[in-house]
């Protein structure tokens, strides 16, 4: 087993630049969407089967003429697939598709994938499409060739200004940590880690630091996180209510019968 | 630039007017960034160098910056102007600095007077200044007269003072549309750049170039430089950042008109010989301690260079064949030419690495021009809107007698060669994939064209076949010259040996040298193709040895492998650094070590003899106030040719009075629109998703960036009835664009002394050609942006004012 690797997308250097959307493609062989304007800078719109990587860009700039950037008034942010520590789409698969590789990331085996679609709506992060050429599911695979071949993954080598780095888990932990204290000491009070700690899905293998609260990047804060195992218990007792009721009223439509047969029986 | 890519990390402050280097330059942006977040720069204590941005549109670029103040395109000018001002007025000067490096104390002769906007000595008629009229006082042997007390009235640093006197922050405010307190905070900053221990660089691009006073934008902050003593330092200077991978290297071998390769001027009618013209054409020496580097040695290139292009027929005899040159009666540059094609002028045009349909300005007056010609070739790697212009916009093609030829080319992928970028490295690369098809590169199919027109000229000769017929092809194939071969032929060589020349300082004017481009000269010698060296950060502490990122064994640098010039001016006066933490070049007691010196290695700073530092220019010190410009010698606002206010500093000169106005002079209706009509500010800009009007045809780049929009704040979008995603008529005096509405506030409004007026932008990319074209194809009729801008340029360069125009915006 390697060491745990994986990406701290830092967005508070992050230019919308899109190297990293393009060097993904290119990669990964992918041919990407039909052209379409959206009524932003952002023309990708969402992580799907074709776009492993998102730039999504928040317009936040008042309309005030002076204002400081620094990242906070226009946010970019490099989305990916977040390699969580407990991933949802792994809970759902039904065919073991899912699984973790020896560089504690999330992979999706294209053989064993039968194309259920289960892990797209498990997905919290929307991160997972289906293609429709092959007829399985696809999403980030953190470039697991370019890592066997002790290569950095495609997007973190064309990101020209150090938003998207690799590396193992520890050293990113590290960098980011140095990076949000200075941010606070410059007054960024909102900046803040997301997927650093286990607060979301145990930790994520691709973390962030981001310049607003989780929310406006529309992402799940930790409070409501929640794996879909966490409707297992409900989900059970709701069957064991459900089996019970019907139990109940086999037994008591079973007596009417009785009765009524009974009844018939004594009105003939 | 002054200075390079890597140079900008060691930056306190970053400067960035008409520029938008985080889309436009993503990969050099890197050392922005590394400035920023390096905790040892910035101002007052440190805590990262602060990047200040002003620009019409909040861009990429200011969503990483510090400061993003909403600027009206065009009028930096005044920016520049307040901020020198407030210098000048709160001693923020490098008193040291300015006294002894620039020519502050330089006495202008009798008669300078600025008034109404005018200087002395216009010509309304002629609309021309007589720029003898700015000369210095000068001495019997020539030497200018100097105050070094800078107090003498006629000094230039008492001419400059009370000139930006009138940039006061509320002036800065009524013309830019900048809030004062705003501006102050800037001021601020930027005046605490003139302690020798901080250092700041100023960035521009074509935001400043492209207007109507586009060279006198780029002098200011030049002069700001100058003044705060941050010019020749490493994390200073003027920096352009080029447009193209090797835009740089298309200006150094002269791809404008008025220059032949490595800036010499190009000669004029009336100049009697090779003696006149370098008299006419070299810097004089101004003052006893001036070298006058390029002035004295003027000779030795041009010789250098008529040995390189005619070989033994250039004799001195014969004046090194200096009669073969043309000498162009009028100006020939962009506009020029499609100005003679709209006159019917013109038989013909081939097009080399551009499309002129998207690039000039007015497009629809271009395509009339094209449509004059009898034939246009296009030399490209794809179909363009030139090579297609028969079916553009409002173009019948059935009535276009043009005939268009098209010859596929190679694209830079298909070849090796070198580029060289903003920072003046040259750099080799590598051919990545063989050409595609019959395509040939440029160059060979310029060669073959060449050897075919000589053979006419053998068959019939004509009044005057020598320079054609004796021009030296001395290549292994002359029809297909090799990038070595001309990488070779650039550096130049010694005639009786063939050895290489190693640099330009062995180059002589007696015929035995030669020289394409001797700013070249140092770049292919004995040891090889030094734009091949790839010593890099592989092994920091060994290839960047005074660790500034000179990396001298990485790829090659002009002049002489220096990577930051006028680099003496980076020491005091003794020969120490200003700052010692950013030396740039230092006088060790025998000789000057750190970067290759701007200086004579072993000139001592104590000789008495010891040259000033600026050794390129006639004065020997950097230029406060110059007498090169057309339209004054001092920076003037003007207001773009269309604009909705009329000059707060001078109503009666409210534009640039000496831009060249083509259609006039040429009898054509006018083509400016007016503020009722037109009012609204718009400026034209590029998108970090594609380059030019290439990626239009790449599939990856046009899903990132689909279909040409309108940038527009909210509140025009509701007076105007329009929501994000509608498509819109933009229009101007000159043409119209059909296009989406994307609103947003990062465009806005300008209160400008009362008057408030919305400012626009719209990116350049899009046309009728290309794959999102073939997605629309009537509605792509109504995408070039260049529909919009006017025909009219820059005083001096007549670059077109491609950033500031007047239009209306409606819902179509």
């Amino acid at each position: 087993m390697a060491e745990p690797v994986g990406f701290f997308t830092d967005t508070s250097v992050c230019i919308g630049c899109k190297a990293c959307e393009v060097a993904c493609k290119e990669w990964n062989q992918l041919p990407g969407d039909a052209p379409q304007f959206r009524g932003s800078f952002d023309n990708t719109g969402k992580l799907d089967a074709q776009n492993f990587r998102h730039v999504k860009f928040i317009d936040l700039v008042p309309e005030a003429s002076t204002v400081s950037g620094n990242g906070a008034a226009w946010l970019m942010m490099s989305d990916i697939c977040k390699h969580c520590t407990n991933a949802s789409c792994m809970e759902v698969c039904p065919t073991n598709a899912i699984v973790k590789t020896e560089y504690n990331t999330v992979y999706i085996q294209p053989d064993v994938c039968n194309g259920c679609r289960d892990c797209m709506s498990a997905c919290p992060y929307g991160a997972i499409g289906f293609n429709e050429q092959t007829g399985v599911v696809a999403k980030c695979t953190m470039c697991y060739d370019r890592l066997q071949a002790n290569m950095t993954p495609a997007c973190a080598k064309a990101c020209p200004t150090q938003s998207i780095q690799f590396g193992t888990l520890s050293d990113l932990h590290a960098k980011a940590d140095a990076r949000l204290a200075t941010l606070k000491a410059q007054g960024y009070d909102k900046a803040n880690l997301y997927g650093r700690d286990d607060s979301v899905y145990g930790g994520l293998g691709a973390f962030f630091l981001l310049m607003e609260r989780p929310e406006v990047y529309s992402l799940p804060n930790a409070r409501n996180a929640k794996l879909p195992s966490r409707n297992n218990f409900g989900g059970y007792l709701n069957g064991f209510v459900i089996a019970a009721i019907g139990a109940l009223a086999a037994v008591v439509s079973f007596r009417k019968r009785g009765i009524a047969e009974n009844g018939e029986g004594s009105a003939r | 630039m002054t200075n390079h890519w890597r140079d900008i990390k060691n930056a306190d402050v970053i400067l960035i007017n008409g520029a938008n280097p985080a889309e436009a330059h993503p990969v050099g942006f890197q050392w922005f960034m590394r400035a920023k977040l390096d905790p040892a720069r910035g101002p007052g204590n440190g805590g990262g160098a602060k990047i200040i941005h002003a620009d019409p549109r909040f861009s990429r670029t200011s969503a990483v910056a510090d400061q993003y103040v909403r600027i009206r395109t065009g009028t930096d000018v005044a920016y520049f102007g307040g901020l020198i001002n407030y210098v000048l007025q709160n001693n923020k000067q490098h008193a040291d600095y300015v006294a002894h490096y620039t020519n502050a104390s330089f006495i202008v002769k009798d008669g300078y007077a600025f008034k109404d906007g005018l200087f002395n000595s216009y010509d309304p008629k002629a609309r021309k200044y007589d720029l003898t009229a700015w000369n210095y006082e000068t001495d019997a042997d020539g030497f200018a007269h100097r105050d070094m007390s800078l107090k003498h009235p006629r000094c230039v640093f008492q001419l400059m003072k009370a000139h930006y006197a009138r940039y006061t922050p509320e002036m800065v405010q009524t013309i830019t549309g900048i809030p004062k307190d705003d501006f102050l905070k800037i001021a601020q900053i930027v005046g605490e750049m003139g302690r020798p221990d901080k250092v700041m660089t100023i960035v521009y691009a074509v935001g400043l170039t492209q207007h109507t006073t586009g060279g006198q934008l780029i002098r200011s902050g030049a002069i700001l430089q100058l003044l705060l003593g941050n010019m020749g330092r490493p994390g200073g200077g003027l920096n352009a950042e080029r447009g193209h991978a090797n835009i740089q290297g298309n200006t150094d071998h002269a791809i404008s008109w008025e220059i032949l390769p490595g800036y010499l001027k190009i000669p004029q009618p009336g100049q009697t010989g090779l003696d006149d013209y370098v008299k006419k054409s070299a810097a004089k020496k101004l003052d006893p301690n001036s070298w006058n580097f390029f002035g004295t040695n003027y000779k030795k290139f041009i010789v250098s260079l008529l040995k390189a292009w005619y070989g033994e027929t250039a004799t001195k005899e014969n004046d090194f064949a200096f009669g073969y040159i043309p000498k162009p009666a009028g100006n020939s540059s962009w506009m020029s030419i499609y100005d003679q094609a709209l006159q019917g002028k013109m038989q013909g045009v081939i097009l080399s690495g551009m499309t002129a349909t998207s690039i000039g300005p007015d497009s629809n007056q271009v395509l009339a021009a094209l449509s004059k010609l009898k034939w246009l070739v296009v030399m490209d790697a794809f179909p363009t809107t030139s090579s297609e212009f028969w079916r553009g916009p409002g173009m019948t093609a059935s009535s276009v007698q043009t005939e268009v030829f098209m010859l596929p080319t190679t694209h830079w992928i298909e070849k090796e060669g070198s580029f060289v970028n903003s920072g003046r490295w040259m750099q080799w690369k590598d051919q990545v994939i063989p050409p595609e098809g019959d395509s040939r590169h440029d160059h060979w199919i310029l060669a073959d064209l060449f050897a075919r027109v000589k053979a006419l000229y053998q068959k019939n000769p004509g009044k005057f076949p020598d320079p054609i017929m004796h021009l030296r092809m001395d290549y292994k194939d002359p029809i297909k010259p090799t990038f070595d071969e001309l990488a070779r032929e650039i550096n130049g060589k010694y005639v009786a040996t063939g050895k290489q020349v190693a640099t330009f300082a062995k180059l002589a004017d007696d015929g035995s040298t030669t020289a394409g481009d001797w700013i070249y000269t140092g770049s292919y010698t004995d040891k090889g193709n030094l734009s091949k060296r790839r010593n890099g950060v592989q092994d920091p502490a060994k290839n960047d040895p005074t660790g500034m990122g000179f990396y001298p064994n990485w790829a090659w640098s002009w002049p002489l492998n220096r990577r930051v010039l006028y680099n003496r001016a980076s020491a005091e006066l003794a020969g120490n650094p200003w700052d010692p933490k950013r030396p740039g070049i230092k006088w060790n007691g025998s000789k000057w070590v750190g970067d290759v010196p701007d200086y004579p290695p072993k000139m001592s700073p104590d000789d008495p003899k010891a040259w000033l530092p600026f050794i390129m220019n006639g004065e020997g010190t950097g230029r406060l106030f110059s007498n090169g410009m057309v339209d004054g010698p001092l920076p003037e606002h003007y207001e773009p040719m269309e604009s909705p206010v009329t000059n707060a500093l001078h109503a009666s000169t409210s534009t640039s009075p000496v831009a060249f106005l083509y259609d006039k002079a040429a009898g054509r209706d006018n083509r400016f629109g007016t503020p009722s009509d037109f009012p609204i500010i718009a400026t034209t800009y590029r998108l970090t998703e594609h380059e030019h009007y290439l990626t239009q045809q790449i599939p990856h780049l046009v899903q990132l960036q689909p279909e040409p929009f309108v940038e527009m704040p909210p509140g025009l979008a509701q007076e105007k009835g329009i929501k994000n995603g509608d498509i819109v008529n933009v229009r101007s005096k000159r043409g119209l664009m059909q296009i989406r509405a994307l609103v947003t506030n990062r465009v806005g409004q300008l209160d400008l002394g009362g008057t408030k007026v919305w400012q626009v932008g719209i990116p350049i990319h899009f046309g009728f050609v290309g794959v999102a074209a073939d997605m629309h194809p009537e509605r792509s009729m109504n995408w070039l942006a260049n529909a919009l801008t006017p025909f009219v340029g820059d005083a001096n360069s007549r670059t077109p004012e491609f950033k500031a125009f007047l239009v209306n915006i409606e819902k179509a």
